[in-house]
């Protein structure tokens, strides 16, 4: 408080040093003022200023056709404008004649009287009608249907959601594979490794395909009873979709995430922080997401390679109103 | 002249052109009225000129970039000036906008230009409305232009968020992201809203992105466009209002008129806003996508941060907990719906409702206002304004946590919980502080830049005070306010010897 006082003081001589003191105001005095500033100097400058734009342009053009380097292009854009508006305000301040005017506001409301005489020249349209309930209720019911008809194409923007919003390609044999469709295979990644895998042949870009795959040490997965077995070697695979914004959750931390969590390997969404423990069926640790990330449950089949043992464990992505609850 | 003018009677060459338009249109009294229509000044009257100028440049330059993007989502392989991404597939959306990067001459000086206008733009509109509302300048006969600027500032925020997105890049993605788990958020309809939106499940179908584009270079700027248009009619028709001062009053306006002087002004101002967006855009860089890379929906990267008049939104995703009502097995409210929608609704509507709030519970005032209130003349609408502002810009700050956990290291937990708290506490200390300095101007007299005009007492040697005094105002030497400082500054241990209040 007392920083800002001396701030705001030190301001204040500054103000007076500046400018003097303000002269005491009279009574209401009449501001009309007419003053001709009558410079030659300033025209002069004025004028320099307008040449001095005209200049700058003609060096934008010949640089547009000999050398467009955008640094070039703005700096002689943008300082030619600036002139051209040093020039203007000059003008409007040191050349042309200072005016204050005092101009009288309209009068924006004109009295009850007026407003009545509108309201009964609208009331006048009416008269000699017997059924008006009717025909405002019937004008009631065509402007609602009319306007519901109008409005109706609208659903052909898009698909009936159906069952699209929970959709996943994943299913039980699939192939995993990585973005240039190589398959992964169980000795790809060491313990604390991250890759992104899709099913073979699915559309990479639907949000039910992407899964992270991490290997952790098997001794440090605690999963549900249910999960048993869905992390052969300490593979375990996730949705890559954040539960909570639909973002891409590929920031893993191992062996613990220490910027967001206390321990343990952590999968990150770095959209909104959004915290998995990996270990324990992405279990949600910190951030705004509402529920854990589906896993994929996966097997190494003979030749060595991760294939999904089922679909997965929930929809993927982020959730909607009625969406229904995890099948955990 | 020729020999044959010789003897005509002298034409005088503005009064042709007068003459023609006023035989046509009859516009005689609508160009005088014109001329001398009479403009307040006051500094902060210019706020609103940068945003209207801004808009001007974003049509200029989006038109230009118009005629070389593409809007399409269908794969294409980049072959162009720029080396790193040669031979490198992508949407056509995203190497349209390279192309115009490296390979259209003066391409990327117009698409930083349109960048630059675009954060000017929504900052000079933001500012703006901080002014109408600290001013009191919305209240009655301006209430239906106070709906109109907060409505352009919502319009103008999810303007520039599609034209953030339309490049595909890979920062554009995650916004698209978050923005179809928003919609898919809102209870009920969230569902079919987002399909119907994205054409389809994110990342939405082949209609997705021409929907986008029309969205973004037709229907919000043509909105935006006829906005501009009633908002500065009802101003001409309303006048500005302007600041009290000698021989102003309610209901007459002094200042300078169109011609000469205000015309130039003007020009000039938006000769300056075009100058500076240009230099902007051609000395620094903005949105760079081509570092960025291309979007994917299984891609992602840390510490990425937004245009900055969406960091208020990802702030809201961000301090909301973990909160997602599920009951009887089904989700009710997903948790983006908080943060992404609740929060902007409560912002927007508290504006939105403000004008008549404020008569109806504060001031119960319904008379018509020509005259502007300084800050300090309403201390409790002022306050609750400063709250206001400070509680969504804590949440704004909020939305940088990511940044400051990158480039500082500072812990993001407990980033969170310090806006979290700070957000809840924050805007009653801010408004508990701008109500006291208000009142204390209002009642002392004093103005925070121009010194002090009010009683001035000072502690006898022994005890007790007197008042030395009664004015130290017009006719005091100017010396006195420093004097005064210095004393406060020489003395720290001392208790202050006079007591105009907690400004010193």
């Amino acid at each position: 408080m007392n920083l800002l006082g001396r701030l705001l003081a030190l301001w204040a001589i500054w103000r007076r040093v500046l400018r003097g003191d303000p002269q005491p105001l009279a009574e209401d005095p009449d501001p009309r003022e007419r003053e001709l500033p009558e410079s030659e100097r300033a025209e002069l400058l004025a004028a320099i200023g307008l040449l001095a734009s005209a200049g700058l342009a003609i060096a934008f053009i010949v640089l547009y056709v000999v050398y467009p380097n955008t640094p070039l292009l703005g700096a002689t854009a943008g300082l030619s404008l600036v002139s051209l508006a040093f020039a203007l305000m000059f003008a409007s301040v040191r050349v042309v004649p200072q005016v204050t005017e005092v101009e009288e506001r309209s009068l924006l409301d004109h009295g009850e009287q007026e407003h009545r005489e509108i309201a009964d020249e609208v009331r006048a349209g009416g008269e000699g009608i017997s059924r008006r309930g009717l025909l405002v209720g019937a004008g009631a019911v065509c402007g609602g249907c009319v306007g519901a008809a109008a409005l109706v194409p609208v659903a052909s923007l898009g698909p009936r959601i159906g069952g699209r919003l929970a959709s996943s390609p994943w299913r039980a044999g699939r192939l995993l594979v990585d973005e240039d469709d190589r398959p992964i295979t169980a000795d790809r990644l060491a313990v604390g490794g991250l890759v992104t895998a899709f099913p073979q042949g699915a559309d990479k870009s639907d949000l039910g395909a992407s899964v992270v795959v991490v290997r952790v040490d098997p001794g440090d997965l605690r999963p549900s009873p249910r999960r048993r077995g869905w992390s052969p070697r300490g593979y375990v695979a996730y949705s890559k979709i954040c539960t909570h914004a639909g973002c891409a959750v590929s920031e893993f931390r191992s062996p613990e995430s220490p910027t967001t969590t206390a321990s343990g390997p952590a999968l990150v969404c770095p959209c909104h922080y959004s915290t998995f423990d990996v270990t324990r069926g992405a279990k949600v640790v910190f951030g705004p997401a509402g529920r854990p990330l589906p896993q994929l449950p996966l097997r190494i089949d003979a030749r060595g390679r991760l294939r999904a043992a089922g679909g997965l464990s929930d929809k993927p992505g982020p959730a909607w109103w009625g969406e229904g609850g995890p099948r955990a | 002249m020729s020999v044959l003018r010789r003897g005509a009677p002298e034409r005088d060459p503005i009064a042709r052109p007068v003459d023609f338009v006023d035989q046509r249109l009859g516009a005689a009294p609508v160009l005088k009225k014109t001329l001398s229509y009479v403009f307040p000044d006051h500094w902060s009257f210019l706020l609103g000129e940068i945003a209207l100028y801004a808009f001007v440049m974003l049509i200029a330059t989006g038109t230009y970039l118009a005629l070389f993007f593409v809007p399409s989502h269908s794969a294409t392989v980049y072959h162009g000036s720029f080396a790193p991404l040669q031979g490198t597939s992508g949407t056509e959306a995203y190497m349209s906008t390279v192309r115009i990067s490296f390979d259209v001459p003066a391409g990327l000086l117009i698409r930083q230009a349109h960048h630059w206008a675009a954060n000017i733009f929504i900052a000079a509109i933001l500012i703006h409305l901080m002014r109408v509302f600290w001013t009191g300048a919305f209240r009655k006969p301006r209430e239906l232009n106070w709906l109109i600027g907060v409505t352009m500032l919502m319009l103008a925020i999810v303007e520039g968020f599609a034209g953030y997105s339309l490049p595909d890049d890979l920062l554009s993605g995650m916004g698209l992201a978050i923005a179809y788990a928003v919609a898919l958020s809102l209870p009920l309809i969230g569902g079919q809203l987002a399909t119907l939106l994205f054409d389809g499940r994110y990342p939405g179908g082949e209609d997705f992105w021409p929907r986008l584009f029309i969205a973004h270079v037709f229907i919000f700027p043509m909105v935006i466009g006829a906005l501009i248009a009633v908002h500065l009619a009802i101003i001409m028709r309303q006048h500005h209002a302007q600041f009290p001062g000698p021989g102003r009053r309610e209901r007459n306006v002094v200042g300078t008129p169109l011609w000469p002087g205000y015309a130039l002004r003007s020009l000039g101002w938006f000769a300056m806003v075009a100058g500076v967006i240009m230099l902007l855009g051609g000395l620094i860089q903005i949105n760079p996508i081509f570092q960025w890379g291309p979007y994917e929906t299984w891609r992602s990267t840390n510490g990425a941060q937004p245009d900055w008049f969406l960091g208020w939104l990802i702030g809201g995703l961000r301090l909301m907990p973990a909160f997602e009502p599920r009951f009887g097995g089904q989700t009710w409210i997903p948790n983006p719906f908080f943060g992404g929608a609740l929060f902007p609704l409560i912002c927007f509507g508290t504006l939105y409702l403000w004008p008549w709030f404020e008569q109806r519970f504060l001031t119960r005032d319904f008379r018509r206002h020509d005259l502007l209130d300084r800050p300090r003349d309403n201390p409790l609408r002022t306050a609750i304004g400063a709250g206001f502002f400070a509680w969504v810009f804590i949440v704004f700050a909020a939305g940088a946590a990511d940044r400051l956990l990158v480039s500082a290291g500072i812990s993001y937990i407990g980033q969170v919980w310090f806006f979290r708290i700070a957000a809840i506490v924050g805007p009653f200390i801010v408004g508990r502080i701008t109500y006291k300095i208000c009142a204390e101007l209002r009642d002392t007299g004093r103005h925070p830049l121009r010194g002090f005009s009010g009683r001035r007492v000072e502690r006898a040697p022994t005890d007790g005070y007197a008042t030395v005094s009664e004015s130290v105002g017009d006719r005091e030497p100017a010396a006195r306010p420093p004097d005064r400082a210095s004393a406060a500054g020489t003395a720290p241990g001392e208790p202050s010897r006079t007591r105009t209040g907690d400004l010193r």
